[in-house]
């Protein structure tokens, strides 16, 4: 085989040699092709899987932790969540429209090929500078595509976070978590078995968009990026939306459940990586003729139609004999559906066209055996230097309204109104809590109960420390259920880093994942599904490391929901946990002095345990009258963001000994903002105390002027109105 | 009350619908849109979604699927239609309503509970509001603004077929019109959703009057 040939397949020598060796013969075309998507970092997590199994996945609500094509949890009553986040980074930036929207429609796939019905999304987007002359077209784009197909479907997007940060002027950000409901004795699995059974298509036909996307998503970007457009799939959410409707009505029906043995969606590497692993859990073969797939174009050749990554697509596994009455079902929705193969004895997949063999390969290799690196390590020669922060160097300023009016107009920090507008978030009737809140609540229809559900992550943090930065994002995506009464159950991941190969990157890697599996074990989150996307970078130059947490926590009585805004002039003001000067990492460091420096934010999980223990047992009692996580922007930004919905004020009187700017701005974890009316407040001090949780009066609601100390004098309506227009303003969108 | 929920290819505000109208103890059931028939019916309702995608004009080939033409016989012969959003741009394409719901005037999706007015109340879906009432009901669209020329404007105004108007026109409806209907009532089309805010637990049940009339 020609050496151009492997090396444009992003085999490197020894990989090659490695097929040479299981195949015994050199690979064709089509082989090589098949071998260069399964084996690509996008496909095989071959940096990442040695890191991955330190996570805790397990507990007693983990019905399916990772492995599958989501994650599941136990709610009680017969029912089970279906979560997942994935990314979609290198599309969204070549083509920002399509590449968010396949996004959502890759992770709807994942959600509903389990039997679930989707009922949510989430959309954790970065993207560069807002001034970056580029970032305005991409925001616009990539919101575009979201709405496009998220309305589409008919799923709402409830929540999500925007972010803005040069690290990410050449390589945004996408991530997507998808949240489904399923009957607990309706989960469909995608694994193959019974010798004889039909291999079925179904959906969309097949054509030659996306061919490489998995290979294109395993690679550093550079001046010629733009050129890989066509490798960007074209997503079809009305094909998507009846594809749906139709693999539910099959597979929750009374006979779909005896007939569909197991299905997978057609995502990255498309036909290769759902049948090869579809086949490859059951232990078993698949032959194949291409000759029977549905396409869309003329004279494609196998290795197009094994590499194309078309949307919209399943591919299922069903018992001999029932291919007629699963036929009918998508023939209802004007769908194709085409029995292309047949499960075979042994762990072959052999592909033909008519007679003719093609391609026939044995399945372990793509998957079990597929490289497994233990790539270097080595913590960066300037770790330590970003780390260094000294506050005698920032200037106290004479003024302190103009700094909390630039850090809630700054994009990152403003309201996020523009982009959540253009999102459905209200379809399906479920949502209780719309976006703008630190989580978004869905009721459950014909129960009591609810589903809270959120997206975080610190990127600043994990950059100038990406053990502490991983542990945040845990911490603040519990928080922020527990904020809405929920109490968290499990987590899902999406862990955007730099090129694996540089052994600094693998080191931000391996921090990152311990920080997360540390939490994660504290506060009782196991993680149940994820997805890696490394080599984001863009000439030489790595994104900050950015591990988003997607978090799913359940309300046993939906009534108990708790918003973030303050409710009545006249309750009081309590902060839990603590004042600190722990000014590292901070929006106010950035957005004010320019400067990304300092140790982030330590979390001391125990005392973010107690506080959140507190806030969701006032919570239940019914005793917290509003509560708002604390985060970015500090205690001033909590607690205008805390006034603006009822548009009442605050008089805040905080005795703190230490720099002003680190009691308006710093960030430190572990604090809720909560209101509590006068007369509840010795019963909740009480219960402070048994929790062993600090918990401070620190001050009033006010009807309109909102009043920190001696520093901070103006009127809610002041601030709301910058915050209000801060996103738009900043983007000139 | 016999109710029906066409089910077109990209309907998906239809089971919305059909829980709200259930939690009303009503006899409801979908009908498919590939079905030229259908039993007899006490009101249909036309649910909000993308029939067809709307990848040609809203609601333009949603118009042609089997069975609407037994749905315009069915709204000739007085029987009650409510279209809703994509229902509503059905209901103008099909020709039962005047006019025609273009793009939004910010070019941009809008979903956002929005402040109406309800102009008629003496229509069959809006008897519960009263007079002089205003409401607060989501919308949820790409093509809600509203288009008809001076003449029809004139006439649906006079006429009383003007049943919900924006109090903050948020896509450039012609009149600030959110939903009108037929000349004898029986027919209404409306681009906010109803069925988004007709139970407590959603914070706001001002839609849930719309089918409390319907039903009577």
């Amino acid at each position: 085989m020609d050496k151009n040939i492997i090396k444009q397949h992003g085999l490197s020598d020894e990989e090659y040699k490695a097929i040479l060796k299981y195949l015994g013969r050199e690979p064709n075309l089509v082989e090589l092709g098949i071998f260069s998507v399964m084996w690509s970092e996008h496909c095989s997590y071959k940096s990442s899987r040695v890191h991955l199994k330190k996570f805790p996945t397990t507990g007693p609500q983990v019905i399916c932790g990772p492995g599958e094509n989501a994650g599941i949890v136990d709610i009680g009553d017969g029912q089970a969540i279906v979560f997942k986040m994935e990314s979609h980074n290198h599309p969204s930036f070549i083509e920002p429209y399509q590449g968010a929207a396949t996004g959502v429609g890759g992770i709807l796939r994942d959600v509903f090929t389990m039997g679930a019905r989707p009922i949510a999304l989430l959309d954790s987007l970065r993207f560069g500078a807002a001034n970056h002359a580029k970032t305005p077209q991409l925001v616009n784009g990539v919101v575009a595509g979201i709405a496009g197909y998220g309305n589409c479907m008919g799923i709402p997007t409830v929540g999500g976070e925007v972010y803005f940060d040069e690290s990410y002027n050449g390589n945004i950000l996408v991530n997507v978590m998808c949240v489904g409901l399923v009957k607990k004795h309706q989960i469909f699995r995608a694994k193959a078995s019974g010798v004889g059974n039909p291999v079925i298509y179904v959906g969309s036909k097949t054509g030659r968009d996306g061919i490489h996307g998995a290979t294109m998503a395993s690679d550093v970007f550079d001046e010629g990026s733009e050129e890989k457009r066509p490798t960007v799939q074209v997503g079809d959410p009305f094909t998507e939306k009846l594809l749906l409707e139709a693999c539910l009505e099959l597979m929750q029906s009374a006979q779909g459940r005896k007939d569909v043995v197991g299905i997978q969606d057609m995502g990255a590497a498309g036909l290769t990586s759902s049948s090869v692993e579809m086949a490859g859990r059951g232990g078993v073969g698949f032959e194949m003729d291409l000759a029977k797939v549905p396409l869309r174009e003329t004279g494609m050749t196998p290795y197009e139609i094994m590499l194309s990554e078309s949307q919209e697509r399943m591919l299922l596994v069903a018992k001999k004999g029932s291919e007629k009455r699963i036929k009918a079902f998508f023939e209802k929705w004007d769908l194709d559906s085409e029995v292309i193969g047949t499960v075979v004895k042994g762990g072959q997949l052999s592909l033909k066209v008519g007679d003719e063999l093609v391609a026939d390969l044995p399945t372990i290799p793509l998957t079990e055996k597929a490289p497994l690196y233990k790539r270097p390590i080595k913590k960066p020669a300037w770790q330590e230097k970003i780390q260094e922060l000294d506050l005698a160097t920032i200037p106290l300023l004479k003024d302190w309204q103009e700094p909390l009016l630039k850090l809630l107009a700054s994009p990152s920090l403003a309201s996020k109104q523009w982009v959540y507008r253009q999102f459905d978030h209200m379809v399906g009737i479920d949502t209780v809590m719309i976006p703008g809140g630190d989580a978004a609540v869905l009721r459950l229809k014909g129960t009591h109960k609810g589903i809270a559900m959120t997206t975080d992550c610190n990127s600043r943090y994990c950059y100038l420390d990406p053990f502490e930065g991983g542990k945040m994002a845990v911490a603040e995506a519990a928080r922020n259920l527990v904020c809405v009464g929920a109490k968290p159950l499990a987590a899902t991941d999406c862990l955007n880093f730099g090129n694996p190969e540089k052994p600094e990157i693998m080191w931000q890697f391996e921090q990152a994942v311990l920080g997360i599996a540390e939490a994660c074990r504290v506060l009782g989150t196991p993680i149940v599904s994820g997805n890696v996307s490394l080599y984001n970078e863009t000439k030489g130059e790595a994104i900050y490391p950015t591990p988003t947490i997607g978090m799913v926590g359940l309300l046993e009585n939906v009534e108990d929901h708790c918003q973030l805004g303050f409710q009545q002039e006249g309750d009081l003001v309590v902060l839990l946990g603590e004042l600190s000067e722990e000014l590292g990492g901070s929006e106010y460091l950035k957005v004010i002095h320019g400067l990304t420096r300092g140790l982030p934010p330590r979390v001391s999980l125990d005392l973010e345990k107690r506080v959140q223990q507190l806030c969701l047992a006032g919570i239940h009692a019914h005793l917290i009258g509003s509560a708002h996580d604390c985060s970015e922007g500090g205690l001033a930004v909590a607690l205008a963001e805390s006034c603006f919905p009822r548009e009442l004020g605050v008089e805040v009187q905080i005795g703190f000994p230490l720099r002003p700017d680190a009691l308006l701005f710093a960030e430190t974890a572990g604090r809720v903002v909560v209101s509590v009316k006068e007369r509840d407040l010795p019963a909740f001090l009480e219960m402070a105390r048994e929790v062993r949780c600090p918990a401070v009066v620190i001050g009033k609601v006010t009807r309109k002027n909102f009043v920190i100390n001696q520093l901070i004098q103006t009127t809610t309506q002041n601030l709301k109105q910058v915050w209000a227009r801060g996103f738009e303003t900043s983007l000139g969108v | 009350m016999k109710i029906g929920i066409v089910v077109f290819p990209g309907s998906n505000c239809d089971r919305d619908c059909f829980h709200v109208l259930k939690t009303l103890k009503q006899d409801v059931r979908y009908l498919w849109h590939k079905n030229a028939t259908f039993p007899k019916m006490d009101a249909l309702v036309l649910p909000g979604g993308f029939s067809y995608g709307d990848y040609l004009r809203t609601g333009a080939i949603a118009r042609f699927s089997p069975i609407m033409k037994e749905v315009v016989r069915f709204a000739k012969g007085g029987g009650k239609v409510l279209g809703i959003c994509n229902g509503f741009q059905v209901l103008t394409e099909t020709g039962l309503l005047p006019g025609v719901l273009m793009r939004n005037e910010g070019l941009k999706f809008i979903c956002e509970s929005v402040p109406l007015e309800v102009v008629n109340y003496q229509t069959p879906f809006t008897t519960a509001y009263g007079a002089r009432s205003s409401v607060q009901i989501p919308i949820a669209h790409m093509d809600g603004n509203y288009f008809a020329d001076d003449e029809t404007l004139r006439r649906l105004e006079g006429e009383g077929q003007v049943v919900f108007r924006y109090l903050n026109n948020p896509n450039g409806s012609a009149r600030n019109i959110a939903g009108i209907c037929s000349k004898k009532g029986n027919i209404l089309g409306m681009m906010p959703h109803p069925e988004r805010c007709a139970e407590d637990v959603l914070g706001n049940q001002d839609g849930r009057k719309l089918f409390e009339s319907l039903i009577g």
